[in-house]
C-alpha cells in the first residue's frame, strides 16, 4: 500500500487502483452469511431458490458493498470515510468475477475540512454494473514533511 | 400489499457486541487481507485501540438480534422475494473489539411502484455506543419486495 493520499495531490478524475475479486463461489456466500448475520436461504440453499422460481442462489448485496469498502479502506484509513452509499442494480450470480472501481468526481471543503467525493462501482466480467454509489472521504490538506 | 401503518414502527433495539472472532470471520468472508482488520498488534501500530469494525459490519446488528426477520415476518414479506435496493452509511466514529453498540431502527417509509409490483421498505437506523450519547453511524436501508 502506498502513502495515504492528500487533498493537494488528488485531482478530479483520478481513479483508485481496481480491486479484483475471484469468481464468486458458494463457499464465499456461506461464509458471508455467517459473518454478516444474513441467513436468508435465497443466498445459500439452491432448493429454496428453485422453489422461489430462481435458477440458483445469488450473492448477498452486502457482500459486494463490503468489497467496495475494502477498496476504500485500501486507499485511506477508515476514520477518513464519512459517508458511503450504494444502489444494488443487478444480482451478483455465482461465478461472476467482480471488479471494484472508484474515481474522484469532486473535491471541496466541507465545514473547513478538505473532502473528495468518489463514485464507486462494482462491475462483473462483462462490464455490467452490479452496484453503483458514492463515498465522501476526508483528506489531510497536504503530505506531512518527512522526519 | 404491506400495510402503510407500519411507517413509524420502531424495531426492538439490537445490541451488538464487537467481537474479535466475529471481525476476523467477517474479514475472511470478504477476502480482507489488510492486517489492521485481522491482528490487534497491526491495528494498534496504526493508531487504533484494537481491530476496528469495518465500514459495513454494523448492518449485522438487526440480523443477529432477529429484529429484521421478525419485521419481515410480521409484515408478511417472504424472504425469497426480498431484495436489497439501497444501503447508505453516515459515519461519526469508529468502534473497536470490546465495544458494544446499540442499533435503533425504524420504518421510515413504505411505497410501491409499477402498479404495486414492487413494494419498497425504507429503514432508518441510529447506531450508538459504547455509551448511549455517542453516535457511531446512521444507516439508510431500502429493501424491495418483488411480487
Amino acid at each position: 500500500m502506498g502513502r495515504t493520499p492528500t487533498y493537494d495531490t488528488v485531482q478530479v478524475g483520478d481513479a483508485l487502483p481496481v480491486l479484483r475479486l475471484p469468481p464468486t463461489d458458494r463457499t464465499t456466500l456461506a461464509l458471508f452469511a455467517g459473518a454478516s448475520g444474513d441467513h436468508n436461504p435465497i443466498h445459500l440453499d439452491i432448493d429454496f431458490a428453485r422453489r422461489a422460481g430462481l435458477p440458483d442462489v445469488f450473492a448477498q448485496g452486502m457482500l459486494g458493498m463490503a468489497w467496495l469498502a475494502r477498496l476504500l479502506t485500501d486507499w485511506v484509513p477508515q476514520s477518513q470515510l464519512l459517508e458511503f452509499r450504494v444502489r444494488f442494480l443487478a444480482v451478483n450470480h455465482v461465478g461472476d468475477a467482480i471488479a471494484c472501481a472508484a474515481s474522484v468526481i469532486d473535491k471541496f471543503e466541507q465545514n473547513g475540512r478538505p473532502c473528495v467525493r468518489l463514485e464507486v462501482r462494482a462491475l462483473d466480467q462483462e462490464g455490467e454494473c452490479k452496484i453503483a454509489g458514492a463515498a465522501l472521504v476526508a483528506l489531510a490538506p497536504m503530505q506531512a514533511e518527512e522526519a | 400489499m404491506i400495510d402503510t401503518r407500519w411507517i413509524g414502527h420502531e424495531l426492538a433495539p439490537s445490541v451488538l457486541p464487537i467481537e474479535r472472532t466475529r471481525l476476523r470471520f467477517f474479514a475472511k468472508a470478504t477476502g480482507q487481507t489488510d492486517p489492521i482488520y485481522l491482528e490487534r498488534a497491526a491495528a494498534r501500530a496504526a493508531g487504533h485501540a484494537d481491530i476496528p469494525a469495518p465500514p459495513t459490519f454494523l448492518f449485522a446488528a438487526d440480523y443477529d438480534s432477529g429484529a429484521f426477520y421478525r419485521l419481515f415476518s410480521d409484515m408478511g414479506v417472504p424472504l425469497a422475494n426480498l431484495l436489497h435496493a439501497e444501503q447508505g452509511f453516515t459515519y461519526h466514529r469508529l468502534v473497536y473489539v470490546g465495544d458494544t453498540v446499540t442499533v435503533r431502527t425504524r420504518v421510515a417509509d413504505i411505497y410501491s411502484k409499477k402498479g404495486g409490483a414492487l413494494e419498497f421498505i425504507c429503514l432508518a437506523s441510529r447506531v450508538t455506543g459504547p455509551h448511549d450519547d455517542q453516535l457511531v453511524a446512521e444507516l439508510h436501508t431500502v429493501l424491495v419486495w418483488r411480487h
